[in-house]
């Protein structure tokens, strides 16, 4: 073991990854770990890499210190905590030359089990629990919080900001604060006798972290739903949208909850499978209610035939996926980007559908909210396009807000004055030129407006006919409403390169996370981009516009199959040789190395000639 | 498909019910289904049951799925808001519709290939659920539209138009119906209206899950010797368990029978269902009877028909949820939007 090698002192950048077993209570620690430094206003980017599985298996908490605010994976380890001894080998090799080793030295390993360019500090956690605690689950637990003192004491986090995260989180339990508070100096206490702390790699108190809070994109898009009014929510349980549901069951009952009665302002319904919470989702839609199901790319399946009907009969219905490894049951606690199309395009026969896609939890949280406007005012389904990166991870994000002035869009919907007054009702009668028609809501007035909602083919006043004018006629008027749709789903953010370049590149949802860093790193090597981050599907006439604008255009995705380069190619008529693919799948999140690595290759291959070089990054 | 309008104009000297419509109000569209079909006499005695109950015919969304039941609700009711959804999906649909507003009546027609085969599944949770609705089986043990293959409900060696023996067990609706929590199951005959109306009144009077499995005889394919679903099968194997009227909480009770000959329920709505006992003692709210009395009868080769099951105190979905009294599709702004200081509370929790 060499301690000669070490770096030079780096304060709030670094990446240390926790090795934990699954069920062994390691994430409440590993959760206070990441709190306290965000309390000390250092940006974090914290991610739990976890198996489909309750107890038992491996598990791993990475938390990436980026006073930069850096929010993607940076790659690699700077230290590791080692307490999991299924993984040991695996751990210990991801750890940077020159980093450091964290692990429970109790038993002692062979020092082939080590590696000579990191240094190791071994702590014998078994042995203090043992010797501290008789309780078989309070030796387990405690453990984690004994080394979330030493690693205070190594990273100098200040123990008053974990002792204030004790007293919120155990609020009410005096006891437990008590008993976590001793663990806890027994472990740093410990580190500074036994190691030179702090380490070279450090926590210093900063501002970068201001009014942002942390919060994962599930929670987020739950609390967007109530704000968009949704009042009936029906799914089936799914990884990784399960805890989008139960967060809105919360939230709802939080501020939902009828002050007067006590009862509730809102349905939740756990289906028996995808079939049914669409179904539902679809009937409550049909009668006046916000609806939405949470999803992944499984149900999605489940629902296409449910999907062409709320397409062709023209139902309002908010789906929220949150994308996993697929195809198949595929990788189900891994992150993708892969229902674009499947999506996009879902059922049979010519359907197209809306899609919004958001970057952050910030962002699910407006779009969560919106897509219900959206859906009600399109009278079609729309899906929020989350990912298992966005929507399990807890961000560093910009804080909710919300317009007090702003009303629910309830789109067209002809009242019983209305039809009491004489204005004509065609349920599929394009009134204003947009492709929307009017709908009514059943029950609205005795004898006008009724109508007979169905799969099959219509005619304007919503009568069956297989007549194929008529068929063309409301199949054309659905192409005239998704153009409407172009105009009403987020724009693209387009931002130019700090110097003129034939050269571009597209993202959108999580890769954002590793964009912003690579595009600074990619313009000190001299490879300038125009960017054009998608927000939503249909595209509008900018994306077209961007691309047509340039050379070559790099499209960013986590995909193996290009899907956004074959929704772009497909849908504004684009020479697929303009585009090229940088592709990331494996079902860990895109990092900023890969991108730098992959556009820069790329970009020579295309002769796009750096206009300056100044240091790789 | 209804290529013939009905005319609009009613007789002036046509019956009208306490809220001033006439029976007329209660149709839809001409059928177009086979002369002679089941279900447009299944189709009449809703018109007649919901006429009989004096409600507005655009308080009630009739909901159904794919096949040859399922396109009925355009024959009747014509100002409802109707729902012809996904084949064997009815069920899901007319939940979510049930949880938006309360306030409706739901009907929702199936079949027996809607309801046994590819809709097994929502049959069952809808039963479970006990969503407050009528859900009605139009059941002739064959595909009709498809041209006369055996669905689930037909009996076990019952032989097809051309000839063909089913090997398969049947699915019996109204046992599964009674095992799944459905709290009013009946069985009826498409020609027995007699029998029909009251139970239709009866199942909409009922709060919570009411299912109705009525034997519906296919004209076309599945009315000939060897089926067990024709007109002729049914008629000389149906065995009333008993018969009944319905008297809606309006209506005065006035004929006057010996004590043990009838037996009357007290409904939700104030609606009484008086059970005319036929032969031997039989008490339909006695779950586990129910269940043996229908497996006599099934092993009998009878066909078990009345009112067989009826909970006494029945709850709906909305009771077991707590939600509001007021239909959740009528909620404002103010009601569902907490606004941004409440968001600022939720921003301050997560720093």
């Amino acid at each position: 073991m060499r301690t000669d090698v070490r770096p030079d002192v780096r304060v709030n950048d670094f990446v240390v990854k926790f090795a934990n077993v699954n069920g062994s209570g390691s994430a409440s620690a590993n959760g206070l770990f990441a709190r306290a430094i965000l309390r000390m206003g250092v940006p974090v980017a914290a991610r739990n890499i976890f198996p489909s599985n309750i107890q038992g298996l491996p598990t791993w908490y990475e938390v990436r210190v980026s006073g930069d605010g850096w929010r993607g994976r940076r790659g690699g380890v700077d230290l590791m905590v080692a307490m999991n001894p299924q993984t040991w080998d695996k751990d210990v090799a991801e750890i940077e030359p020159g980093g450091w080793l964290f692990y429970d030295s109790t038993k002692p390993l062979p020092a082939s089990r080590f590696r000579d360019d990191v240094t190791v500090l071994g702590m014998p956690l078994t042995a203090i629990c043992n010797a501290t605690y008789t309780d078989a689950r309070q030796r387990q637990l405690f453990k984690n919080v004994i080394y979330l003192g030493a690693l205070s004491a190594l990273l100098d986090i200040a123990p008053e900001e974990i002792d204030r995260l004790f007293g919120e989180q155990y609020k009410g339990k005096e006891a437990l604060i008590d008993s976590n508070r001793k663990a806890f100096a027994m472990g740093r206490e410990h580190a500074q006798q036994a190691f030179d702390c702090p380490l070279p790699i450090r926590v210093a108190r900063s501002d970068r972290v201001g009014e942002r809070i942390f919060i994962d994109g599930n929670s987020a898009a739950a609390l967007g739903a109530v704000y968009g009014g949704a009042t009936v929510a029906a799914w089936y349980p799914l990884t990784p949208s399960s805890s989008l549901a139960e967060s809105f069951q919360a939230y709802c009952r939080k501020f939902r909850t009828d002050p007067v009665s006590g009862k509730k302002r809102y349905a939740i319904i756990q289906a028996e499978d995808e079939l049914a919470s669409i179904g539902m989702v679809i009937g409550a839609a049909w009668n006046g209610a916000r609806a939405f199901t949470a999803t992944s790319g499984p149900g999605v399946s489940l629902m296409q035939e449910f999907l062409g009907l709320a397409y062709f009969a023209e139902i309002p219905a908010v789906l929220f996926n949150v994308q996993r490894g697929s195809p198949s049951t595929g990788m189900p606690t891994r992150t993708q980007q892969a229902d674009l199309l499947s999506c996009a395009y879902a059922s049979h026969g010519d359907t197209k559908h809306v899609l919004l896609l958001p970057e952050d939890p910030t962002e699910t949280f407006a779009m969560g909210a919106q897509a219900f406007d959206l859906a009600d005012r399109l009278q079609t389904p729309v899906f929020v396009m989350l990912d298992l990166d966005i929507g399990m991870q807890d961000w560093v994000t910009d804080p909710f807000e919300w317009d007090d002035a702003k009303r629910l869009d309830r789109g067209k919907v002809m009242s019983a004055a209305e039809l009491e007054a004489g204005r004509d009702f065609g349920r599929y009668l394009d009134v204003d030129g947009d492709g929307i028609p009017y709908r009514t809501y059943p029950g609205t007035h005795p004898s006008k407006g009724g109508y007979f909602t169905r799969g099959t083919s219509k005619d304007r006043y919503a009568r069956y006919t297989e007549e194929g004018p008529a068929y063309v006629d409301n199949m054309q008027r659905l192409l005239r409403k998704f153009e409407t749709a172009k105009s009403l789903v987020p724009a693209p953010v387009i931002t130019k390169a700090a110097k003129p370049t034939r050269s571009g590149v597209i993202w959108f949802g999580s890769s954002g996370a590793a964009m912003g860093e690579s595009l600074v790193a990619l313009e000190l090597e001299g490879i300038h981009l125009d960017r054009m981050r998608l927000r939503g599907f249909p595209f509008c006439d900018a994306v077209h516009d961007f691309i047509a604008a340039h050379d070559h255009v790099f499209v960013v995705e986590q995909n193996r199959d290009a899907q956004m380069k074959s929704l772009i190619v497909n849908e504004c008529g684009i020479d697929p040789a303009r585009l090229v693919s940088i592709l990331h799948y494996d079902g860990t999140p895109i990092t900023a190395r890969f991108v730098i690595r992959e556009i820069a290759e790329k970009a020579r291959l295309f002769n796009v000639t750096p206009l300056r070089r100044s240091g790789a990054a | 498909m209804t290529y013939l309008a009905k005319p609009k104009i009613h007789h002036p000297s046509l019956a009208k019910n306490s809220l001033g419509y006439t029976r007329r109000d209660y149709e839809g569209a001409i059928s177009t289904l086979c002369a002679g079909c089941g279900h447009d006499s299944i189709s009449a005695a809703i018109i007649q049951a919901f006429y009989e109950l004096d409600i507005p015919p655009h308080r009630v969304a009739k909901l159904s799925g794919i096949g040859c039941s399922s396109k009925t609700p355009t024959y009747f009711l014509g100002n409802s808001h109707g729902f012809n959804s996904v084949h064997g999906r009815m069920p899901s649909v007319l939940t979510g519709a049930a949880l938006a507003n309360r306030d409706l009546v739901y009907l929702g027609v199936s079949g027996d290939g809607d309801s046994a085969s590819i809709g097994l599944g929502q049959f069952a949770h809808v039963m479970r659920r006990g969503v407050n609705m009528v859900y009605i089986v139009e059941n002739n043990g064959v595909y009709g539209l498809t041209k006369g293959q055996f669905s689930a409900t037909a009996d076990r060696g019952s032989k097809s138009k051309r000839g063909a023996v089913n090997r398969d067990e049947p699915i019996d609706l109204a046992t599964l119906a009674i095992t799944l929590g459905a709290t009013f199951v009946a069985r009826s005959f498409s020609g027995d209206k007699d029998q029909l109306i009251p139970l239709i009144k009866a199942a909409v009077a009922h709060h919570g899950a009411a299912f109705i499995d009525v034997l519906s005889p296919c004209v076309a394919f599945n009315n000939h010797p060897g089926s067990t679903k024709s007109y002729d099968y049914v008629r000389e194997h149906n065995e009333s368990v008993n018969f009944l009227d319905f008297i809606s909480p309006r209506e005065e009770i006035t004929t006057e029978y010996a004590p043990g000959e009838v037996r009357s329920v007290v409904l939700h709505d104030g609606g009484t269902v008086r059970l005319h006992k036929v032969g031997r003692h039989y008490d339909p709210s006695d779950r586990a009877a129910a269940l043996a009395y229908l497996e006599t009868h099934r092993a009998a080769g009878e066909i078990l028909t009345g009112l067989i099951y009826l909970h006494p105190e029945s709850s709906d979905m909305h009771d077991a949820l707590e939600t509001i009294e007021a239909p959740l599709n009528a909620l404002t702004d103010a009601e569902l939007v907490p606004g941004n200081a409440a968001l600022a509370g939720v921003n301050a929790s997560l720093r």
